[in-house]
């Protein structure tokens, strides 16, 4: 594994952060305030998870006011990204739902 | 275009069926059956057919059947036409189906990827939901 996937994996691995950052890939642009709401810690907790993804590199944080608004940088999962694995999931997932199908189906 | 658009990848699945290669036959050819395992679409097993599927995600493929050889043999390419290079996609998929004591062997190659191309139709929705469902996997195992 390489130095940089090493770091993603690590900075991933954390339940907490990693559904911190998941979010704010689903949902977009998000406040430390509304991640706290939704998250199972604290907001000083929530706010060091996200310095952590910040220092990945896979958050970017932009201040608006007294506001500060963490994104995601999908970018940064490059190195995670394999194409083809990517695909084989998608094919695997409809092979699972072509299953389903054929259980219901009539013979 | 570089010299890596003329390399190409393929993604092969393979998964063994416990129903008869009939049954999955229709499955993969009658427009109903194929919009409830993968996309909606105006599918006809005729060769030189042209149709699209259409994902959830808005995405649309442009697809042409090239060959059908019934509960055998189904291919048909699939294409993704976007401005930008590295989003198009042009491929092939075929879909094998073989008897075997237990069902039928149900193999899917996909081809035509080039290195190039990080992501595309699927990469938006489906992809990502599944990346990290591997991610976990992975997580689950490295520990």
């Amino acid at each position: 594994m390489s130095e940089s996937q090493d770091i993603l994996f690590r900075m991933l691995a954390d339940p907490t952060r990693r559904a911190i950052f998941e979010r704010l890939c689903r949902e977009g642009e998000q406040t430390v305030g509304a991640l706290t709401a939704r998250a199972k810690v604290s907001q000083p907790a929530v706010s060091k998870h996200l310095g952590l993804l910040k220092e990945a590199g896979l958050v970017r944080d932009r201040h608006k006011g007294r506001q500060t608004h963490y994104s995601a940088q999908l970018s940064a999962l490059a190195p995670l990204i394999d194409w083809t694995s990517q695909m084989t999931g998608f094919w695997q997932s409809r092979f699972d739902r072509l299953e389903d199908l054929l259980k219901r189906m009539d013979q | 275009m570089n010299e890596s658009a003329t390399e190409t990848l393929s993604v092969v699945v393979e998964r063994e069926i416990p129903y008869p290669p009939e049954k999955i036959w229709r499955a993969l050819t009658q427009p109903h059956l194929i919009a409830e395992w993968l996309m909606n679409n105006d599918f006809n097993a005729v060769v030189g057919h042209r149709f699209n599927l259409r994902g959830d995600w808005g995405g649309v493929l442009d697809c042409e059947v090239l060959a059908v050889e019934p509960n055998k043999t189904l291919s048909y390419t699939w294409n993704f036409a976007h401005a930008d290079a590295a989003f198009n996609l042009e491929s092939v998929v075929t879909f094998t189906l073989a008897p075997t004591d237990r069902g039928t062997r149900l193999r899917m190659e996909q081809s035509g990827f080039r290195p190039g191309q990080k992501q595309a139709y699927g990469g938006a929705k489906a992809g990502w939901q599944q990346f990290f469902t591997k991610l976990e996997q992975v997580l689950a195992r490295t520990d």
